[in-house]
């Protein structure tokens, strides 16, 4: 079961956090803090993976963004790789040749589509069309319920 | 009454009068004025995206804070004053916000709010922030429970999907028990995306409360029999959990292995489907989920291993292999050909696979290979033997990752058969890898060389290349067990001592270890340095007295050397004072030069040695024997600090003057009479102090041992005073005893001792200091007592330059070792032992004074200790 899932730029900042176990705040920054710093000193020509506590994190760059998860034990880090890449073709998909910028603004549209892909740690769906097709069926329900013009401000703007 | 409107005041169709709209009656009318007279009472909030401009543009740290800051305050007030038209967008900056590392816990219950609210957008944003900003506090999970309970009931199936999807992240205990129910019903939904966040709700709320899994069973079986991918996966991961989970559902489930071999087949024998292929693979999230489910359900089962040998052969055969998709499918069955009870043709096939990971271009599977391979080795060491030179070609790396895991396999393959080779390669791997690497592997070389070293001499030369190529990352038991193993071999010390010289010489760096087993076999061996065959030298040169007091001097004033190490030096250079003919004066010089070194062991020393050559020169040349052969036995507690082998060498010295004066040559003919023991080496007294060793002398012990044949590989001693009596096995010395009782006293003495445990006390405790001796009767002597004191501080601060003396009545012999350290850390400690005879088993007392400094400041106590067991000494 994946535990935490990690985006964060080159720079070192945070972009997108998404953790499956409870953790008190201050543990999760300090996980953070200590797991960028480690992955950012990495060299390119070293493996994607690293044994981290007693978790196995797998991380991949794309552009200037870094996805870091961590996995348990028994999990398979070469798949890893392979549902970090799908969550990347499904950004892509989604916000059209997807950059750093668009996942800093609409942050909560990378959550939903990381929602829809995986839950509670594991894979929920294995088909990209299924996953858009959630996403944007509620992506309309919410456009539906926001009238234009007098509501217009109402949305998340 | 009047209807609101009359069809005649327009000429419009009523579809396109704006006044028929049946929407726009007195409620519409009325909410939009509210909402417009609350914007106009309160600004309208900054919108989402400009929030993240205004933060992305501030320019300082500080900067950011004060926007972020101001921002927190306005979204609280908007909380306070009960804002729900701006909720929503206020959540959504709060979110990222707290993204950024600030605060956010305030925005919990708003999230609740959003969550309750009948409009899908709040509760999009209120889901996402519960998910975020919820921890497991009780309170608020009540209310949310509420809150799931709701929208799991909902007929819309994205209000469905957003609180399953929150349970799956966020399930407490109570929760999971609270909710389990509700899963179940949604689990035999209709509706296959309910069905899919369902199951691996399930999956959650088992991992919570294993308890729970009985209700989720009769659901769970029908997920297989899906043809949606998403609910198969899902239900795969779910029977997975449960069957790890009790051997009662594991067995239970055994009956689906054929149902997962179909599906499995199905899925690399189908052709081409675009929505699940991955670079040419079809679905390999869901194969790799059977995988690893096929692995639970046939380990340690041989009749479902069988079932799915053949499809696990299959996959392992029919994989593409060009990227990295493939081979985390091969992987997995690799993980699983291994983990069953699978035919011995298929474990080479996923040992093979493997070897061919090793030669991958990707780095990734050469890691995974590397590491699947460790696992494995202990269970097919030949199988794995066969990629040795690939898994060595490993060690040279880029990658840190891999070559660890490169060492760590090639140790494991080490055997009799390839450690020549191997060590070869792995000292250079030592010799170029990083300081991190240098400890764990030099132990492990030292390791392996003790199990399947094929000749003493190749043993040696592999740690003395440790010592070298390790440099000043060696743990200690490297140094002891290095040092052991040259003193029990007796035929290759000339050799190494030689070499050692050489690696010495040579040595730029100050390796402490190096320089510590140096001058160690020097200082014991140093006569075989000057007198060293030919077979012995091998290309090396020869060293001259000079050259060695010379290497000695640099040592011992090279200020990158600890005080450890110049006191193997010291006491190497006073024994080479008996091995060496004419270079005692300069000797002497040195070791007096240290009389008034600052460093209080290191003065010690260099006091009491130089007695060695005044007044108590007599007896230099007994006190500095050569030291027997350590004993093997010893293995086992030969991890010890650095300073302790000095320890071991005073305890030699400490014993031998009491030989001196009582061995007399009736005795020793007497012994020698009797005796067939070659090891026993008898020098006559000499009236020249430091006699050169040379064939004279040797002439003199022939004589005096008159007929007896003393064969060459009998160590020659260097000593020229008098009469000395050395061993090897204990037996001799107990004969002596007899004679010489109150010599050796009754330490050698091997009287059954009636163990008793003897209690603790406190000698001691004043400031945060806190001495504790447990005393303890040694086993070979019934009027010996070892006293542990244990100092220990209990203040803030740590207390540095500790020093415990004690003073005992005369009637007693106290002997101290030296403590553990001479810094004791807040709540840390540091252990002395002490070693008292008390021959007249008279009643103990001991005064003791301590000094230490504490933040800068010394402090002394001193204090008497009256308080022993009497019955100890019984």
């Amino acid at each position: 079961m994946m535990q935490f899932m990690l985006l964060f730029s080159r720079q070192g900042k945070l972009r997108l956090q998404k953790w499956y176990v409870a953790h008190p705040d201050k543990l999760k920054k300090k996980i953070t803090r200590e797991l960028i710093t480690t992955i950012l000193a990495r060299k390119p020509k070293m493996c994607s993976f690293l044994e981290w506590r007693d978790l196995k994190i797998v991380y991949k760059r794309y552009a200037s963004l870094y996805f870091c998860c961590a996995i348990e034990q028994d999990d398979n880090e070469l798949l890893t790789l392979e549902v970090i890449h799908r969550y990347v073709e499904l950004l892509d998909k989604y916000f059209g040749s997807v950059c750093e910028l668009d996942i800093i603004f609409n942050f909560e549209k990378a959550y939903f589509i990381l929602d829809e892909l995986l839950l509670g740690g594991e894979i929920q769906e294995t088909s990209k069309k299924n996953v858009l097709k959630a996403i944007a069926a509620q992506d309309l329900l919410q456009e539906e319920e926001t009238p234009q013009g007098f509501f217009e401000d109402h949305g998340l703007g | 009454m009047y209807p609101y409107y009359e069809p005649e005041w327009s000429v419009l169709p009523p579809e396109l009068n704006r006044r028929f709209n049946p929407a726009f009656n007195m409620a519409t009318i009325k909410q939009a004025i509210n909402e417009a007279v609350e914007r106009v009472r309160m600004p309208t909030p900054m919108r989402l995206r400009d929030l993240i401009r205004q933060i992305r543009a501030a320019r300082t740290a500080a900067e950011e804070r004060s926007v972020v800051n101001k921002e927190c305050a306005y979204i609280r007030s908007t909380f306070r004053e009960e804002d729900s038209v701006w909720r929503c967008r206020n959540i959504a900056k709060l979110l990222y916000i707290h993204m950024l590392g600030y605060p956010a816990h305030f925005g919990q219950l708003e999230c609740l709010k959003l969550i309750a609210s009948p409009r899908f957008t709040d509760k999009r944003i209120g889901y996402l922030g519960a998910m975020l900003l919820l921890d497991e506090r009780q309170d608020v999970h009540l209310l949310i429970t509420n809150c799931l309970k709701n929208d799991l009931n909902s007929t819309t199936q994205f209000v469905v999907g957003l609180a399953l999807c929150t349970l799956g992240a966020i399930a407490s205990p109570e929760m999971a028990r609270d909710l389990a129910a509700e899963v179940e019903r949604l689990m035999k939904s209709p509706n296959a995306y309910i069905r899919k966040k369902a199951a691996l709700c399930a999956f959650r709320i088992i991992k919570r409360v294993p308890d729970l899994m009985e209700i989720f069973l009769p659901a769970t079986r029908s997920l297989l029999s899906e043809k949606n991918h998403g609910v198969l996966i899902t239900g795969v991961t779910l029977i997975t959990e449960m069957c790890e989970n009790s051997p009662d559902t594991l067995s239970h489930f055994k009956k689906i292995v054929p149902n997962l071999v179909r599906i499995l087949k199905n899925l690399i024998l189908a052709g081409y489907s675009p929505e699940h292929d991955v670079s040419g693979v079809s679905d390999p999230f869901l194969q790799v989920k059977i995988l690893k489910l096929l692995r639970v359900l046939g380990k340690n089962d041989a009749e479902a291993s069988e079932a799915m040998n053949d499809i696990l052969a299959q996959v392992a055969t029919n994989t593409e292999t060009s990227k990295n998709v493939g081979n985390s499918i091969l992987y997995e069955t690799v993980l699983s050909i291994m983990d069953i009870k699978s035919e011995s043709g298929l474990r080479v096939l996923a040992i093979n696979i493997l070897g061919r990971f090793l030669l991958n271009n990707d780095k990734n599977i050469r890691y995974v290979a590397l590491n699947t391979l460790l696992k494995t080795v202990h269970i097919d060491t030949s199988a794995v033997q066969r990629h040795r030179s690939t898994i060595l070609e490993c060690l040279k790396d880029p990658d840190v990752s891999i070559r660890r895991r490169a060492m760590e396999l090639s140790f494991a393959l080490v055997n009799a058969q390839n450690i020549r080779t191997m060590m070869k390669e792995l000292l250079t791997f030592l010799e170029k890898s990083e300081p991190e690497f240098k400890a764990p592997c030099s132990s492990s070389i030292v390791l392996a060389a003790e199990r399947f070293a094929p000749n003493k001499r190749w043993h040696l030369d592999t740690l003395l290349k440790v010592l070298v190529a390790a440099g000043n990352y060696l743990r200690d038991d490297v140094i002891s067990s290095t040092i052991q193993l040259i003193s029990e071999t007796t035929s290759q010390q000339a050799y190494i001592t030689l070499q050692l010289w050489h690696a010495l010489a040579e040595d730029s760096m100050d390796k402490q270890p190096l320089i510590q087993v140096s001058v160690w076999a020097i200082g014991e061996y140093g006569d075989l340095l000057l007198t060293a065959t030919i077979d012995d030298a091998h290309d090396v040169e020869k060293p001259t007295e000079e050259d060695i007091i010379e290497v000695y001097q640099r040592l011992l004033w090279s200020p990158q050397n600890t005080p450890t190490t110049k006191q193997f030096a010291l006491m190497s250079l006073t024994k080479l004072s008996t091995r060496f003919s004419h270079t005692n004066n300069k000797i002497q010089q040195i070791i007096s030069s240290f009389c008034s070194s600052l460093h209080i062991e290191l003065q010690q020393r260099g006091v009491e040695f130089s007695q060695l050559f005044g007044k108590y020169g007599h007896l230099r040349g007994a006190l500095l024997e050569r030291m027997p052969p350590m004993e093997v036995v010893r293995q086992g507690n030969e991890v010890q600090a650095n300073g302790d082998m000095d320890e071991s060498e005073d305890k030699t010295s400490d014993t031998s003057p009491q030989h001196i004066s009582t061995s007399e040559s009736t005795f020793l003919v007497d012994l020698l009479g009797g005796g067939s023991n070659s090891d026993l080496d008898i020098i006559k007294p000499s009236s020249v102090p430091s006699q050169p060793i040379s064939n004279s002398n040797n002439q003199d012990l022939l004589d005096l041992l008159g007929g007896i044949d003393l064969s060459p590989s009998v160590p020659t001693t260097d000593s020229g005073l008098g009469f000395i009596m050395e061993n090897n096995n204990g037996s001799l010395t107990l004969d002596n005893n007899q004679t010489s009782n109150f010599l050796t006293g009754d330490i050698l003495n091997t009287n059954i001792i009636n163990e008793k445990n003897v209690p603790t006390l406190t000698a001691f405790e004043k400031n945060g200091l806190k001495l504790v001796f447990s005393l303890e009767r040694l086993p070979e002597s019934n009027n010996t007592v070892s006293i542990h004191l244990t100092a220990t501080n209990s203040t803030l601060s740590n207390m540095t330059d500790f020093l415990f003396q004690a003073a005992v009545p005369k009637a007693f012999q106290l002997q101290m070792l030296s403590p553990s350290g001479t810094v004791i850390v807040p709540n840390g400690q540091i252990t002395q032992v002490l070693r008292i005879t008390n021959p007249n088993k008279g009643v103990l007392r001991m005064r003791i004074r301590l000094s230490y400094m504490v933040d800068g400041a010394l402090v002394q106590e001193q204090t008497e200790v009256n308080n022993f067991p009497t019955h100890i000494w019984d």
